[in-house]
């Protein structure tokens, strides 16, 4: 009995000890990013595109990467979601669900995945190489596409996956069709799941730096059309990083710091959403 | 009213029969109770004749189910028709993730009733059927899920009436229910067998008693007998049956 009760109290503190750990990490990094950033954050640095000379210090802000990000995030984002929706619908049991084609789609997406973003990079410059345009919004959108497609589209698979099967089967036992029952009963219930399926991906998407540094190229000015290049934060980071200028490096700091909030009120606002469809979803 | 027959009808799980050659008729605008001791392949009967044992991976299906002389087990069968004709109350209530008002309305809507009066007609009518109108007239958009259990099967009733099947499969339908909401259940399928032919799939052989007027006995897979109620429970002419009755075997 003594024994029981050690192991309880001994596994619960493990427990505790990790959970303290993660939060600690999380923390560390704000508070870095904060303490260093904070003297560079401006209303200037929000609203303006760079001047002339601001990467040796001078004024300007950071606007172009800004926008450029959510556009790419946003764009990127959407053109996953077009294709990660079907597969995974595709992938559930009522359709595709048993056989091998499925079996060798989740196989590929895990696969997918693992693939270090560079190479999505690598594979979109070529592919921009061949068809004749050059480094642009729309490349940098189809490079991060690719990047958010397989995790999107796994993460939806789970979330639709987890509708319980007899739940489908009361709306098939009324005459409903493999589609009506997805859309209006499975979608339904599996609808918190894929939104925070998708805020995964927009996540993972407007952090990237390795996808977008040859597709979406990097520039100063605000993009005007798809076929423009456009900065984003990632690279912006990157690049004012590696200069030797304290202050250049401090506005580095504040651009991870604007990177955060963004996915912050992102993460906060989708979670509002979920909570508003989830109404209705049985638990 | 669609008469049912079932013919040879042998359902096996990878490999292993479940069902074995099941032959007999389903007398019209009745109860008929099935009753056999767990696992004997009640839910797996109840399954074929709607076409829901498709679902299951690994279960194949042989012999026939003729409805007005058509085999719903052909491949070719229509398989929505049959399902809005036969409707189905499972054993534990399933409510679909949505209102109230739109569980009852969900398979109206789906069979293309699309008017918003009608609809409304539609659900405080099968509500009324099912006896739980008084207790949600004042909520009828809020979630479905948050109703008790008992309310939840009665709900699940008139989801399935308002389909407008013909017949009434009911798996277990007071399995989780209190003895009040089962009251309520029972009293319902009395009336309703006017209507409808119900096949109820029930453990509770007291039940089977108070609303059979037929009685199917299964017993490993195998259809052992069956027929009026009252000859059936008075008087059964099989060893298995017997000892079922009295309680030996369950
Ligand atoms: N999906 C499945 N795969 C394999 N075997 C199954 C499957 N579903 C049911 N079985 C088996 O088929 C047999 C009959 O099951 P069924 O659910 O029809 O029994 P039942 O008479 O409804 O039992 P209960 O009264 O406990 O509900 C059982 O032995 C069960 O283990
Ligand atoms: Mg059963």
């Amino acid at each position: 009995m003594k024994w029981r009760l050690l192991e309880e109290k001994v596994f619960r503190a493990l427990m505790i000890l990790c959970l303290g750990a993660v939060i600690a990490g999380l923390a560390l990094i704000v508070a870095v990013i904060t303490a260093k950033g904070a003297r560079s954050l401006s209303w200037e640095m929000l609203t303006q595109v760079p001047k002339g000379g601001y990467y040796l210090g001078k004024s300007g802000g950071i606007l172009n990467a800004i926008v450029g990000s959510l556009a790419l995030a946003f764009g990127a984002t959407a053109l996953a979601c077009v294709f990660a929706f079907p597969v995974c619908l595709y992938l559930q049991r009522d359709y595709a669900g048993r056989s091998r084609l499925a079996s060798f789609v989740r196989t590929s997406l895990d696969l997918l995945w693992g693939v270090p973003s560079i190479v999505y990079g690598a594979f979109g410059f070529t592919v921009l190489l061949y068809m004749g345009m050059r480094a642009s919004l729309l490349g940098g959108i189809i490079a991060l596409a690719l990047v958010e497609l397989p995790i999107m589209a796994r993460a939806m698979e789970e979330a639709v996956r987890m509708v319980p099967q007899a739940l489908k089967e009361a709306s098939y036992a009324m005459g409903g069709t493999h589609w009506e029952t997805m859309r209006k009963v499975v979608l339904r219930q599996a609808l918190p799941g894929i939104l925070t399926a998708i805020l995964l991906a927009f996540g993972r998407g407007i952090g990237d730096a390795a996808s977008v540094l040859f597709t979406a190229g990097y520039t100063d000015n605000l993009p005007r059309s798809l076929l423009d290049p456009v900065a984003s934060l990632p690279l912006a980071v990157f690049f004012q990083l590696g200069t030797p200028f304290p202050e250049v490096q401090s506005r580095a700091h504040a651009c991870a710091f604007i990177l955060l909030v963004i996915v912050l009120v992102v993460s906060v606002l989708s979670r509002l959403l979920g909570s508003r469809v989830s109404k209705y979803s049985l638990r | 009213m669609p008469h049912i027959s079932v013919r040879d009808l042998t359902v096996a799980y990878d490999g292993h029969a479940i069902l074995s050659d099941v032959t007999m008729d389903i007398p019209d605008r009745q109860i008929t109770a099935i009753v056999g001791p767990s696992g004997c392949g009640k839910t797996t009967f109840l399954r074929c004749m709607n076409r829901l044992i498709d679902m299951t991976d690994g279960a194949r299906v042989r012999g026939e189910v003729l409805i007005d002389g058509a085999n719903i087990l052909a491949p070719d069968a229509d398989v929505i028709s049959l399902r809005k004709k036969m409707g189905l109350l499972s054993q534990k209530p399933q409510p679909l993730p949505m209102s109230i008002y739109d569980n009852v309305a969900y398979g109206p809507r789906l069979h293309g009733t699309r008017n918003k009066r009608q609809l409304d007609a539609i659900v405080e009518r099968y509500l009324k059927l099912s006896s739980l109108w008084g207790e949600v007239r004042e909520r009828l958009h809020a979630p479905a899920a948050r109703l008790s259990v008992g309310q939840q099967q009665r709900l699940c009733l008139a989801r399935g009436l308002a389909v407008e099947p013909e017949v009434l499969l009911c798996d277990e339908p007071c399995a989780s229910l209190d003895p009040t909401s089962a009251q309520h259940i029972e009293k319902r399928f009395v009336e309703l067998k006017q209507d409808y032919t119900i096949v109820l799939v029930t453990h509770i052989l007291r039940q089977a008693r108070r609303l059979a007027d037929y009685i199917v006995f299964f017993y490993m897979g195998e259809l052992v007998e069956h027929g009026p109620a009252e000859q059936l429970l008075n008087d059964p002419r099989d060893e298995r049956t017997k000892a079922y009755l009295s309680g030996t075997i369950s």
